[in-house]
C-alpha cells in the first residue's frame, strides 16, 4: 500500500498541520525571545482567540478570514495590557516569578471561558469549509492551503518588523541585553508588553485560520501549545524562520510517524526530536549562540 | 428551581451564621415545614461538570435536576408525606479523586444516595468510596463492566454495559447486514487509545471475524488528535465496506469531516457507542457528514410519549437532548421510586428497595426491570441511524421508527 502518491500526500498533510503549528510556535517563539518567560497562557489564549473567531462568525457574520484583520489588533492590545499591567507589575521582575503569573492566568482565563461558554464544544460551518482543492492523488482543503499561506505572510511581516522597524531593533535590544537596552534609553516595560501583544496577536490570527477545519471549547488550545513549545525548541528560541521551519518539519514528522507508527506514536516522533535537539544543539536550528 | 435556590441559599446560611438559623427558621423553614425530620430527603448529584468531561457532566446535571424539579412540583415522595428531594450538587472534577472528594462531602452531608458519576473510572471509584458507608449509588451512565461485577451491595445500574452493548452491536451489525445481502465484508476500526477505544476494538477483533467480517486494519489515536488526515488516506487506500469508529466527540467529528473532505465513502459507518454518531448536536452542526451514520448507543424510546414531551422541554431550554442527560433523568426517577417503596430515606432500607426494584421507565426502551448484582436485567442499547437530518431508532423492531438505510445509496 505503501506508494510514493501516498506518501506525498502524508507530506502534504503534514506540511498543512505544521503550518499551523509554525503560526502558534510564531506568537510563543517572540514572547520567549524578549521576556525569556514561558508563556503557560498562550494555550488559554488560543482558545479565548477561537472563542473570539467564532462569536465573530456566529453573532457578527463575519468571515474567520475577516475577523482575523479584526481580532489581531484588538488581542494585540489584550496582550499589550495583560503584560504591562498584570504579568509585569505582579512578577516584579523576576523570571520565575512571571511563569507562575502566566501558568495562573492560563487557569483563570481557561475556567472563565468555561463559566461563560460551558464545555460544548462549537464549530462554525462554512461555505466553503468542505470545499477541497484536487491534486489528483490527494485533496487538500481550502481552508488549510488559507492557512499555510498564511503563515508565510505572518512570518515574513514579523521577520520584517524585526528587521527594518525600530521597534524591532528595539525588541532585539532588549531580547539580547535588557540592562543595556534599558541604558540605551529604550522602555523596556513598554518593550515587553508590546513582544507580548504580538504574539498574543500572532494568537488570535491562528485561531482565525484554524476555525474553519477544528473545533472550539474552552481547552480546545491547550491540543497546539505543547507541540508548540517543541517547535519553539527546534526551531530556535526567538528565531522567527526558526518557528516556521521548526513547525514545518514537525508537521511532517507527526505526519510520517503516524502513519508508519499509528496515530499514537506519530506525536512520539516529534519528542524524540524535542530531546535531540536539546542534547546535540540546545540553541535550536536556527537560534542564536549565546 | 426557585425552591432549589432557595434551600440551598439556607444551607449556607445555616453553616456559616447563627443569625442566618434564626433568620431562615423563622422566615423560610417554619411556615413550610409542618413535619420538619421527613421534610427533604437530600440527594447527591454526582457529575464531572468540570474539566475534560465538562460537557457530558453538564448534560447529565440538567437531566437530573430536571427530573428532581419535576418530582417536587408533582407533590414530592407521597410515601413520606410529600417530602421534597433536596438535589446536592457535585462536582467530580473529571477524575475519580474528585469524585471521591464529593462522596465524602455527601456522606458528612447525611444525604441518602449518590446518582451519577458519568465517566467508569470516577463510577468506579465513587461505588467503592459510597459503598465504605453504606451509601446507596446509582451509576447513570458509566459502561465499564467491572462497575457491577465487584460485588457492592451499594452500587446499581439502571443503563446497560459494555458487554450487553457490544454483544447487541455486533448481532445487529450482522442482521443489518444479512437483511442488504451481506455487502459488507471488510472493516477498518478507528479508535481512541484508552481503555474505551482500545477496550472495544480488542473485543471487535475477537469477534468480528467468525461473524465473517474481514478486519483490514485497526487504527489507534491518542485523545484530542488534531488531524485525521492520515487515518482517512489510510481508509482510503484499503477501501473497507464499513468504517467502525469508537472514539469521543470532538475526534468523531473530526473524522467524519476529513472523510468528508477526502470523498471516502464506505458502505456504511457502524460505531459502537459512538461519541457524536447519535448526536443531535453532530446531525444539526454537519448534516452532510452525519447522514446515514449508524450507532449501537444508549437512546430514548421514541415512541414514549413522556420522552417526547422531554425532549421538547430540553430543546425548549436551548439544549441537545443528550442521552446523559435522559439518563441521568431515568436514574433520578428510579430513586423517587424506589424512596416511595421504601417508605424511608434510610440508606439500608433504600438498598432493599433497589435491589427489589421493578421500576418502569417512561422514557428509556427497557424491558422489565430486574437487579442482579446491581446491573438492570432489562436494560438494552438500540440501534440509531441520522436519517432525514434526524437521528431514527432502527432496531430493535419494537421501537424502530425507521428501516436502516444500507448499504449507503451512492
Amino acid at each position: 500500500m505503501l506508494s510514493p502518491l501516498i506518501l506525498c500526500s502524508v507530506v502534504l498533510n503534514g506540511l498543512m498541520v505544521g503550518a499551523v503549528y509554525a503560526l502558534v510556535a510564531l506568537g510563543l517563539t517572540l514572547i520567549y525571545g524578549v521576556l525569556h518567560i514561558i508563556n503557560f497562557a498562550h494555550g488559554a489564549l488560543l482558545s479565548a482567540a477561537l472563542f473570539a473567531a467564532f462569536f465573530a462568525y456566529q453573532k457578527l457574520g463575519l468571515d474567520p478570514y475577516l475577523a482575523a484583520i479584526l481580532l489581531a489588533p484588538l488581542f494585540f492590545a489584550f496582550g499589550y495590557a495583560l503584560q504591562r499591567f498584570i504579568i509585569g507589575p505582579a512578577s516584579h521582575g523576576d523570571d520565575r516569578n512571571m511563569l507562575l503569573v502566566t501558568l495562573g492566568l492560563a487557569v483563570l482565563i481557561e475556567n472563565a471561558l468555561l463559566c461563560a461558554f460551558r464545555a460544548d464544544t462549537r464549530t462554525v460551518e462554512l461555505a466553503y469549509g468542505f470545499r477541497t482543492i484536487d491534486f489528483g492523488f490527494t485533496f487538500l482543503a481550502v481552508p488549510r492551503v488559507i492557512s499555510f499561506a498564511t503563515v508565510f505572510v505572518m512570518a515574513l511581516a514579523l521577520w520584517l518588523i524585526m528587521i527594518l522597524t525600530d521597534t524591532g531593533k528595539a525588541i532585539r535590544a532588549v531580547a539580547k541585553e535588557k540592562l543595556g537596552a534599558e541604558l540605551a534609553g529604550i522602555d523596556v516595560a513598554h518593550i515587553y508588553a508590546l513582544a507580548f501583544g504580538l504574539g498574543t496577536a500572532c494568537v488570535a490570527i491562528a485561531a482565525c485560520v484554524l476555525i474553519p477545519t477544528y473545533y472550539v471549547n474552552p481547552m480546545a488550545g491547550n491540543a497546539f501549545v505543547l507541540v508548540a513549545f517543541t517547535i519553539v525548541v527546534l526551531g530556535g528560541m526567538g528565531s522567527v524562520p526558526g518557528a516556521l521551519i521548526g513547525g514545518l518539519v514537525t508537521g511532517v514528522v507527526e505526519s510520517l510517524g503516524g502513519f508508519f507508527f499509528g496515530e499514537s506514536l506519530g506525536q512520539l516522533g516529534i519528542f524524540l526530536i524535542f530531546i535531540a535537539v536539546l542534547l546535540v544543539r540546545p540553541r535550536g536550528l536556527f537560534g542564536a549562540s549565546t | 428551581m426557585l425552591d432549589d435556590q432557595l434551600s440551598l441559599s439556607r444551607r449556607r446560611f445555616l453553616s456559616t451564621t447563627a443569625l442566618g438559623v434564626a433568620a431562615a427558621s423563622a422566615s423560610l423553614a417554619m411556615p413550610s415545614f409542618p413535619r420538619a425530620q421527613n421534610a427533604h430527603v437530600k440527594v447527591g448529584l454526582l457529575h464531572p461538570v468540570t474539566g475534560a468531561l465538562s460537557y457530558s457532566g453538564q448534560q447529565g446535571r440538567i437531566g437530573a435536576t430536571m427530573a428532581v424539579e419535576e418530582i417536587n412540583t408533582a407533590g414530592g415522595i407521597k410515601a413520606l408525606g410529600g417530602a421534597k428531594i433536596e438535589p446536592m450538587l457535585g462536582d467530580a472534577q473529571s477524575t475519580p479523586e474528585g469524585g471521591t472528594a464529593e462522596v465524602e462531602k455527601m456522606n458528612a452531608a447525611d444525604v441518602s444516595c449518590i446518582i451519577g458519576g458519568y465517566a467508569s473510572s470516577i463510577c468506579l471509584a465513587v461505588s467503592q468510596a459510597a459503598a465504605r458507608y453504606d451509601l446507596p449509588y446509582v451509576v447513570d451512565v458509566g459502561v465499564a463492566d467491572s462497575i457491577v461485577t465487584r460485588g457492592l451491595k451499594n452500587t446499581f445500574r439502571f443503563s446497560p454495559g459494555f458487554g450487553v452493548i457490544t454483544k447487541t452491536a455486533l448481532d445487529n451489525l450482522t442482521i443489518i447486514n444479512g437483511q442488504a445481502g451481506k455487502p459488507a465484508k471488510t472493516v477498518i476500526i478507528v479508535h481512541e487509545d484508552s481503555l474505551f477505544g482500545s477496550g472495544l476494538a480488542k473485543l471487535l477483533n475477537a469477534q468480528l471475524p467468525p461473524k465473517g467480517f474481514e478486519i483490514l486494519e485497526t487504527i489507534p489515536h491518542p485523545t484530542p488528535t488534531r488531524d485525521f488526515a492520515n487515518v482517512v488516506l489510510k481508509i482510503k487506500a484499503q477501501n473497507p465496506d464499513l468504517v467502525i469508529p469508537a472514539n469521543y466527540y470532538n475526534e468523531y467529528v473530526l473524522l467524519a469531516r476529513t472523510m468528508q473532505e477526502q470523498h471516502v465513502r464506505p458502505k456504511g459507518i457502524y460505531s459502537v457507542l459512538g461519541g457524536a454518531a447519535s448526536s443531535y448536536k453532530f446531525v444539526k452542526e454537519f448534516p452532510d457528514a452525519a447522514k446515514y451514520v449508524m450507532d449501537c448507543n444508549h437512546w430514548f424510546n421514541p415512541k414514549s410519549a413522556k420522552a417526547q414531551e422531554l425532549k421538547k422541554n430540553v430543546e425548549d431550554k436551548g439544549q441537545f437532548f443528550t442521552y446523559e442527560l435522559y439518563l441521568n433523568y431515568s436514574a433520578v426517577l428510579l430513586v423517587a421510586d424506589a424512596l416511595e417503596r421504601a417508605a424511608s430515606a434510610d440508606r439500608v432500607k433504600l438498598i432493599t428497595a433497589l435491589e427489589n426494584s421493578t421500576f418502569a421507565s417512561p422514557i428509556m426502551p427497557y424491558g422489565p426491570t430486574k437487579f442482579v448484582n446491581g446491573q438492570n436485567q432489562g436494560a438494552a442499547p438500540v440501534n440509531t441511524q441520522v436519517l432525514d437530518n434526524d437521528i431514527k431508532v432502527i432496531l430493535p423492531p419494537e421501537f424502530a421508527s425507521a428501516k436502516p438505510v444500507f448499504p449507503v445509496p451512492t
